[in-house]
């Protein structure tokens, strides 16, 4: 049994764990975090992106050290059928700049880095320890942990629970609903390296140069999901996610929406002669600002992926949860300042500064897109991209139709796909929930 | 067709690296004799393919090849079809990448 008591435990060494421990160590509490891998990293598991604005706030100068892949030059959208693609890309040479604003990152990599910034700010922090459940006195207030390493209790003023999607201690301990499977999309992702002269030659790209590619249509088989592709340094991040509902309604296999994937003609080439060396799979929470659980109470604050924080719109949750874990510690140093002890109440705190960030407008003003996208899955990955491929078909292929008729085609098989009340009901509810 | 996806899975989990806890599974499936709708879907769903069927027809885990993603609790936990942990600290999969 640790007999020390800390100011602050912090379960999780991630992304939200990782700024959370580091903010309060920076400002002289006595932080514990707790892992359960190896190291920090080696349970983790994203695309990965990383958004520099939000490490700036954390480590101003992370560019002299930190493992970065590829600065993004390219965003490539995808709208796929099983034979085509339409896409809409944006790159700029604006995007090679000084200060890169997001880069591609290997998370193994980059947590374990992130992690020795947290040790040398001060933080104790524990690998190979899994928290087992939140220690509670008579009241019900969280006072610490137990794990699996050590018999008895570790106390600490503050908890933060920064375990993830799938944090099993909130929802132990009821502070929170597990998540449901209409409210997570399940992504399963390979690393197929190459060298690096073959990686720039299939995206076009020169020196440390990056780009993602981010593919929805026929390829989710009707469900709702995405196919991503990095281009990292040495290798190429590939994987496509769907909601775990829908995987669970159809009944199709992950491993097989991926092979189908790597093989569509618009990707295969791509990834042509790779070798893979990691098979990995995540939860991602996509349930946006109506999924949000109650983020504090009595002795405990929750942060990252454990509060649901994504942007599955945008594909953005490093960044929330780096955010909401620098926030919670913000919101626990001022109450710790002002020598008030950790209640309910003086948390609330953090609650307020997060509704004053990007994190919880971003999420608000998108509520209303998850379930949108959900309830008409079939419309919009299935219907619409198999429209939009015969129309472009129709479009570029000179065959010797009039136009006007070929516009006409075009103008019936969207009328007949959809009818005119869908078309127009499907183009009011996107830019409702947009707005 | 079936043959084929479990080799592929299996191809895909070599890849990984695994400090297996043996003996002490960290998922497990309550006693049955009718799987439920649920526990069947885990065939399919599980990314590692840990769920299969045994010859009585009732499913079964073995968890050696599990990469933690957690979409069995989501599916499983609910209905009380399976319990599920984390693995002891420093077990189970360990992603070079991630």
């Amino acid at each position: 049994m640790i007999e020390e008591k800390f100011d602050a435990i912090v379960v999780g060494a991630g992304m939200s764990g990782n700024a959370a421990a580091l903010t309060m160590a920076k400002r002289g509490m006595k932080v514990l975090q707790l892992e359960r891998g190896e190291y920090a990293g080696s349970k983790n598991v994203q695309g990965a992106i990383l958004y520099a604005d939000m490490l700036e706030k954390l480590i101003p100068d992370f560019r002299d050290d930190a493992p970065l892949e590829r600065h993004l030059v390219e965003q490539r959208f995808w709208i796929m059928d099983d034979r085509s693609h339409f896409g809409v890309h944006y790159r700029s040479e604006d995007f090679n700049e000084e200060r890169p604003n997001r880069y591609t990152i290997i998370r193994a990599q980059f947590d374990k880095w992130f992690s020795s910034k947290v040790r040398e700010a001060g933080a104790t922090v524990l690998c190979e320890t899994t928290v087992t459940e939140l220690a509670r006195d008579a009241h019900g207030k969280v006072i610490g942990v137990r794990t699996d390493r050590r018999d008895g209790e570790i106390h600490a003023d503050v908890v933060v629970l920064a375990e993830g999607v799938n944090g099993l201690l909130g929802t132990r301990a009821r502070l929170r609903q597990r998540p449901k499977p209409d409210k997570v999309a399940l992504a399963v992702k390979e690393m197929h390296f190459l060298p690096r002269e073959t990686i720039e030659a299939h995206f076009n790209l020169k020196g440390d140069e990056g780009l993602v590619v981010e593919a929805a249509g026929t390829i989710s088989r009707g469900m709702t999901g995405m196919g991503f592709i990095y281009a990292n340094k040495e290798c190429i991040s590939i994987g496509i996610g769907c909601i775990v509902a829908d995987f669970q309604r159809t009944g199709e296999t992950p491993y097989g929406l991926l092979d189908r994937f790597k093989c569509h003609p618009s990707v295969a080439p791509l990834i042509e002669g790779s070798e893979v060396k990691e098979y990995s799979a995540h939860l991602i929470p996509e349930g946006g600002y109506k999924a949000i659980p109650q983020l504090y109470g009595d002795g405990w604050v929750v942060v990252g992926d454990a509060a649901q924080l994504n942007n599955a719109i945008h594909r953005e949750g490093s960044n929330l949860a780096m955010t909401s874990g620098r926030i919670a510690a913000e919101a626990i140093v001022q109450v710790k300042s002002h020598r008030q002890p950790m209640t309910a109440a003086n948390l609330s705190v953090y609650k307020k500064m997060l509704d004053d960030s990007f994190v919880i407008k971003d999420l608000k003003k998108h509520k209303d897109m998850p379930m949108l996208m959900h309830t008409n899955s079939q419309n919009f990955f299935l219907t619409y991209p198999q429209l939009v491929s015969r129309a472009m078909q129709n479009y570029v292929r000179v065959d010797g139709t009039p136009k006007a008729e070929k516009e006409k085609v075009t103008l019936k098989s969207f009328v007949n796909a959809r009818s005119w009340t869908g078309l127009f009901g499907d183009a009011f509810r996107i830019a409702r929930a947009w707005r | 067709m079936n043959v084929e996806t479990s080799v592929r899975v299996e191809d895909k989990l070599f890849y990984n690296r695994y400090l297996v806890d043996v003996g002490r599974p960290h998922i497990k499936v309550r006693a049955h004799t009718k799987p439920s709708p649920q526990l069947l879907a885990l065939l399919k769903v599980c990314p590692a393919r840990c769920y299969e069927l045994n010859d009585k027809g009732r499913v079964e885990v073995t968890v050696d090849g599990c990469i933690e993603c957690g979409t069995c609790r989501v599916i499983g936990e609910p209905t009380g079809d399976i319990e599920w942990s984390y693995p002891r600290g420093g077990y189970g999969v360990l992603f070079k990448f991630g």
